[in-house]
């Protein structure tokens, strides 16, 4: 049995999640921001599996929350063996090359506060010598794209600062997983078109709870993208600069 | 958002756009339907165009897929309309408990279940989904919530049982789970060389089976007129020391064949088999229930079997002592024309009253049976077993018709009527349109 704190719980992706960690007899701690949602999600893994669920209302952008978060969690579960950052916000790309306001916002959403929350977090975990710090990251920060380039720059300081983290902690035996999931059919991307390379969050869910239990590194999901963003990034810059990407 | 949603009998296609709601919190959705008109929509498993909105929008209720409350002492649930039987059964049979008045597969949402007031095997004894359904709660589009129970808003509940998802959304329900002693059945299955012997086997069974259906070989003819293989069987109380295999991995058909490989030839073959495996006149075995109550479940995408244009499902209710000498006509004219499918069931219906006001089931006799889609040909034999059907008394299901005519309908359900001022201005379907006349 693991001790999980899931921070953006009523996601899609981290609901999926959450019933694979559940299924496996896992305690749950659920943070999320809206209070009527973060309980339905908790009534479902407790009444579908019969763990341990608890919440606590949190937006990510509440900097003093973040200290005593670990506190909160292992007081209530006994212990965190395993954390899963799960929320984010789809920038209107448009909107941010109007407004510097904007952009700041959707880097302190998909950035700054997944990198404060980790700081604690990384502390603990090296403390306690074992454990999985696992983050959704995206695809979209291998490379900056004209349509999605303030996302893809949030998700890439994220994807940096996990492959820092790993660096440091793996001395300490702790796993540090980056999730690089393609396109996902969840609320964030309902104006899209669903075509062929769209995923449901449950098969995502599938992948990420894999990488858990393998201790992998970084995961694209599904795994066809590597291979799709390694040709994306070995693409020159010249040749890039003129695509529309 | 534009997607490419079919029913299950992949005719007739349809093309409409595409809203998930993710949420029973979540407002009706109405700013994104601007001005059209728009469907709920389960899982999809509805054979015709009651699931089809051509030209409109379907609102995807699949992500309201959260278990709210279970008691596991009275088996009263509580979840979402998106909910997939499939899900309740994996976490409620461990405890003990059954989904009521299931039908042929569990791949089907509680949303849906309601919608078509589905039943099943045991509808002998235990009626329609319906009658185990507790309270729901029903969104309009004007923002409006109702709670629906047996008495409070008794109107709405009993619209919206069988109400083809057209008076809201519904969005949770509170449904009485049925009490067993395990996970496994104690089936039996009878020979029957004729129709005669199907009904007496049938009469037989229903005070001692609480599960009765009947596989019906639809190419045989004459003094063999409706042989059929009787299937019944109650729920094993203890389980069996020696546990029958559960079944494992799902087969799927990969790819969609350029034309329908059920024809006649292939057809009469199948059949000819199928009931001729079973040489003893009774076999009796324990069997898991997934083998029992679902066995199509275990091959995904059978439907794609039919190949691209598709395929119809007819499924009638004869009513009363009628019923037999009915049966027996709709019977000869598919063998006489040659159509017809592997799947054909047969099954008697119990008298229990059906909630809604549209549901369909009814006291009587009731045949299933699919026909690959070949054109006029199959449409004229369809329209010809209307004439019988409706001579008879009877009625045609909603949730497998794709081709009644608006007269037929009219025939069958002459309250519907009595629905429109449940209907939601906003919402409407291919089916309701093409039978009731009513413009988009
Ligand atoms: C292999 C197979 C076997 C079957 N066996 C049986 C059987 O034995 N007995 C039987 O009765 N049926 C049977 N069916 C038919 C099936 O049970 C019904 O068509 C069922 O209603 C499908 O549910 P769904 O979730 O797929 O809904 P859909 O097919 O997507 O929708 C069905 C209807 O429900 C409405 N609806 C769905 N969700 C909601 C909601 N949240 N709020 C309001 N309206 C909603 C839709 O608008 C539509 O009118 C079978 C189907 C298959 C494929
Ligand atoms: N969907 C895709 O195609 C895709 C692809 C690659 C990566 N991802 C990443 O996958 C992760 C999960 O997203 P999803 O696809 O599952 O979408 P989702 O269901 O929309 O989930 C996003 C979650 O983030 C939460 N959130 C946003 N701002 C918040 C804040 N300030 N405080 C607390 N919570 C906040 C949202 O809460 P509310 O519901 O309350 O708004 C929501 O639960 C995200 O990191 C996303 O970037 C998604």
């Amino acid at each position: 049995m693991r001790r999980v704190l899931i921070i953006g719980a009523t996601s899609a992706i981290a609901q999926a999640t959450a019933r694979l960690l559940a299924a496996d007899g896992d305690a749950l701690f659920l943070a999320a921001r809206d209070r009527e949602r973060l309980q339905s999600v908790a009534d479902d893994l407790r009444v579908r599996y019969q763990v341990q669920t608890e919440t606590s209302v949190l937006d990510v952008t509440d900097y003093t929350a973040h200290e005593g978060l670990v506190d909160q969690v292992t007081t209530t579960l006994g212990g965190l063996d395993t954390v899963l950052i799960a929320h984010g916000t789809l920038p209107d790309q448009k909107a941010c090359q109007l407004s510097s306001g904007e952009t700041r916002r959707e880097i302190e959403v998909n950035a700054l506060s997944v990198i404060s929350l980790l700081t604690p977090l990384a502390n603990h975990f090296e403390q306690q010598g074992h454990g999985t710090l696992a983050v959704i990251s995206s695809v979209a920060g291998d490379r900056g794209r004209q349509s999605n380039y303030v996302y893809g720059c949030a998700k890439a300081a994220v994807t940096v600062f996990l492959g820092g983290l790993r660096n440091r902690l793996h001395s300490a035996g702790v796993q540090v997983l980056t999730i690089k999931p393609g396109f996902v059919d969840t609320p964030m991307t309902r104006e899209f078109r669903k075509g062929a390379l769209w995923a449901s969050p449950e098969k995502i869910a599938e992948g990420i709870h894999r990488a858990i239990v393998k201790r992998k590194d970084v995961v694209y999901l599904p795994g066809f993208w590597r291979l799709v963003m390694r040709m994306i990034r070995e693409i020159p810059e010249p040749v890039f600069k003129r695509l529309n990407l | 958002m534009k997607k490419y949603y079919q029913s299950w009998g992949r005719y007739p296609r349809a093309e409409q756009e595409v809203v998930r709601l993710w949420s029973r919190h979540d407002p009706f959705p109405l700013d994104r339907i601007d001005g059209k008109t728009a469907l709920p929509r389960g899982n999809g498993r509805s054979y015709g165009d009651s699931c089809l909105n051509d030209g409109g929008m379907l609102i995807d209720v699949r992500g309201l897929d959260r278990l709210i409350d279970f008691d596991p002492e009275t088996g009263i649930l509580r979840c979402e309309a998106g909910v997939l039987l499939a899900d309740i059964l994996k976490f409620a049979v461990p405890q003990g408990w059954f989904v009521p008045a299931t039908p042929g597969t569990r791949l089907i949402t509680v949303g849906g279940a309601i919608a078509n007031d589905v039943h099943g095997k045991a509808h002998h004894q235990d009626g329609t989904f319906g009658r185990h359904v507790r309270c729901f709660e029903l969104l309009r589009s004007d923002g409006s919530r109702y709670l629906c129970t047996p008495q409070e808003n008794s109107d709405w509940y009993r619209a919206t049982i069988g109400g083809l998802g057209l008076t809201g959304l519904i969005l949770w329900a509170e449904i009485a789970l049925k009490r067993i002693g395990s996970p496994y059945i104690d089936s039996e299955t009878v020979k029957c060389t004729n129709l005669d012997e199907f009904f007496s086997v049938s009469a037989d069974s229903d005070q001692d089976y609480e599960y009765t259906v009947a596989w019906l070989d639809c190419t045989a003819r004459g003094p063999r007129l409706g042989r059929a293989l009787f299937s019944r069987g109650n729920h094993v109380n203890t389980v069996p020391d020696k546990l029958p295999r559960i079944p494992g991995r799902r087969l799927s058909v990969p790819i969609e064949p350029p034309i329908t490989l059920v024809n006649s030839l292939s057809l009469r073959a199948f059949n000819k088999l199928y009931y001729a495996r079973q040489r003893e006149h009774r076999r009796r075995e324990i069997v898991h229930y997934e083998p029992f109550f679902y066995p199509l479940d275990a091959i995904l995408e059978w439907n794609r079997i039919y190949g691209p244009r598709g395929f119809f499902q007819y499924q009638c209710v004869l009513p009363g002592n009628d019923g037999r000498s009915a049966v027996r006509e709709v019977l000869e004219r598919i063998t006489a024309s040659g159509e017809g499918s592997f799947l054909a069931v047969m099954k008697i219906f119990g008298d229990l009253d059906s909630p809604g006001i549209l549901s369909f089931p009814q006291s009587g006799v009731t045949l299933a049976i699919d026909f690959p889609n070949r054109g006029r040909r199959t449409l004229s034999l369809l329209d010809q077993l209307d004439e019988v059907v409706r001579a008879a008394g009877g009625r045609v299901y909603p949730a497998k018709d794709a081709r009644m005519s608006a007269e037929s309908f009219d025939h069958y359900y002459p309250q519907w009527r009595e629905l429109l001022p449940y209907t939601d201005p906003i919402l409407s379907s291919s089916f309701w349109r093409r039978v009731t006349g009513v413009a988009a």
